[in-house]
C-alpha cells in the first residue's frame, strides 16, 4: 500500500526544512453522513519526525486540524543524505511510517 | 469494657475517615493539574483537547496562563473563505522555546494543535485548521518555562466543522 505520508525534506546549509502531507480523513465526530448519521471521531493524535536517532518535532493535534493533513517546519543539525523517519498514530489505534532521505 | 470500646472505636473509625477524606478533598486540586503539567511534555493531552474554552484548554496543557507578546508572530488570513482550510503559521524570535500551540477560540474544542519543539529546532510551524466560524485563533509559545502568546481574529464565510 502506497505510504500515507508525502513528505519534502531539504537542506539548505545548517537547516532542514520539512513538508509533509498526510493523508488522513481528520473526522471530527461532529459532522453527519448522507443518511444523517454521526460520523465518529477519526483523527491524527500524534506525528512524530525523528532525525538520527533524536526526536526534532512532535505534534499532538485535536480534531480542528484539516482534513489530509499538512505541516510544515525547520530543524537545525541534520545534513543531506541523513534519514528522516515520521510515524503517526489516530485515535483508532491506525498508524503509518516511512522513512525519507533529507536532500 | 468490650460495651465501651466498641463505640468509641466506631467513632474513631468516623473521625478517621472523615479527616482522610478530607484530605483527599484537599489533596485533589493539586493531583489534579499534576498529570495535565507532565501532558504538556510527554504523553498525548487529552484533557487540554477536551475542553471547550481557551482558557480552560491552555490551562489543562500548561497549568497557568499566557501573556500577549509581540515577539510571536501568528500569521493567519483576514478572511478565510472556507473554514474547512485555514493555513496558519506561527514564527518567533523568542529563546528557548520548547512548545508552540495553537486553538481557535470559537471551535467545538478549542485546542487544535500543540507542537513540541526540541532543541535544534526552529520555533517555527505552518499548517492548516478547520474553524467553525469566525473566531480568534491564539497562538501560544512556550519559552524558558514562561507563555507568551499572539491572537488574530479570522472571518470566516463557511464554517469547517459542520459540513
Amino acid at each position: 500500500m502506497a505510504s500515507t505520508i508525502r513528505v519534502r525534506a531539504t537542506s539548505n546549509g545548517d537547516i532542514t526544512e520539512v513538508q509533509t502531507l498526510i493523508q488522513h480523513p481528520m473526522d471530527t465526530g461532529l459532522v453527519k453522513d448522507a443518511k444523517g448519521e454521526l460520523i465518529p471521531a477519526h483523527y491524527i493524535q500524534e506525528l512524530k519526525f525523528e532525525c538520527n536517532g533524536k526526536d526534532v518535532f512532535v505534534a499532538n493535534w485535536g480534531t480542528a486540524v484539516s482534513k489530509d493533513p499538512y505541516v510544515k517546519f525547520s530543524f537545525k543539525g541534520a545534513k543531506k543524505g541523513d534519514d528522516l523517519k515520521i510515524s503517526w498514530t489516530d485515535n483508532k489505534g491506525g498508524s503509518d511510517t516511512t522513512t525519507a532521505k533529507i536532500s | 469494657m468490650t460495651t465501651r470500646t466498641g463505640p468509641r472505636a466506631t467513632r474513631r473509625l468516623i473521625l478517621l475517615g472523615a479527616a482522610s477524606v478530607a484530605l483527599l478533598g484537599l489533596g485533589n486540586l493539586p493531583f489534579g493539574a499534576a498529570p495535565a503539567l507532565a501532558a504538556a511534555n510527554d504523553k498525548y493531552p487529552d484533557e487540554a483537547f477536551k475542553q471547550k474554552g481557551e482558557a480552560d484548554a491552555i490551562k489543562a496543557l500548561y497549568g497557568k496562563t499566557a501573556e500577549p507578546s509581540d515577539k510571536v508572530k501568528l500569521d493567519a488570513p483576514e478572511i478565510a473563505e472556507n473554514g474547512g482550510v485555514v493555513p496558519i503559521s506561527v514564527t518567533t524570535t523568542l529563546d528557548k522555546v520548547t512548545s508552540i500551540s495553537l486553538l481557535v477560540a470559537e471551535n467545538p474544542s478549542a485546542l487544535a494543535a500543540s507542537y513540541k519543539i526540541p532543541d535544534g529546532t526552529i520555533p517555527g510551524v505552518a499548517n492548516r485548521l478547520k474553524m467553525a466560524k469566525t473566531s480568534n485563533v491564539v497562538a501560544i509559545i512556550e519559552a524558558d518555562g514562561k507563555l507568551y502568546s499572539a491572537t488574530k481574529e479570522v472571518k470566516v464565510t463557511v464554517g469547517g466543522c459542520g459540513g
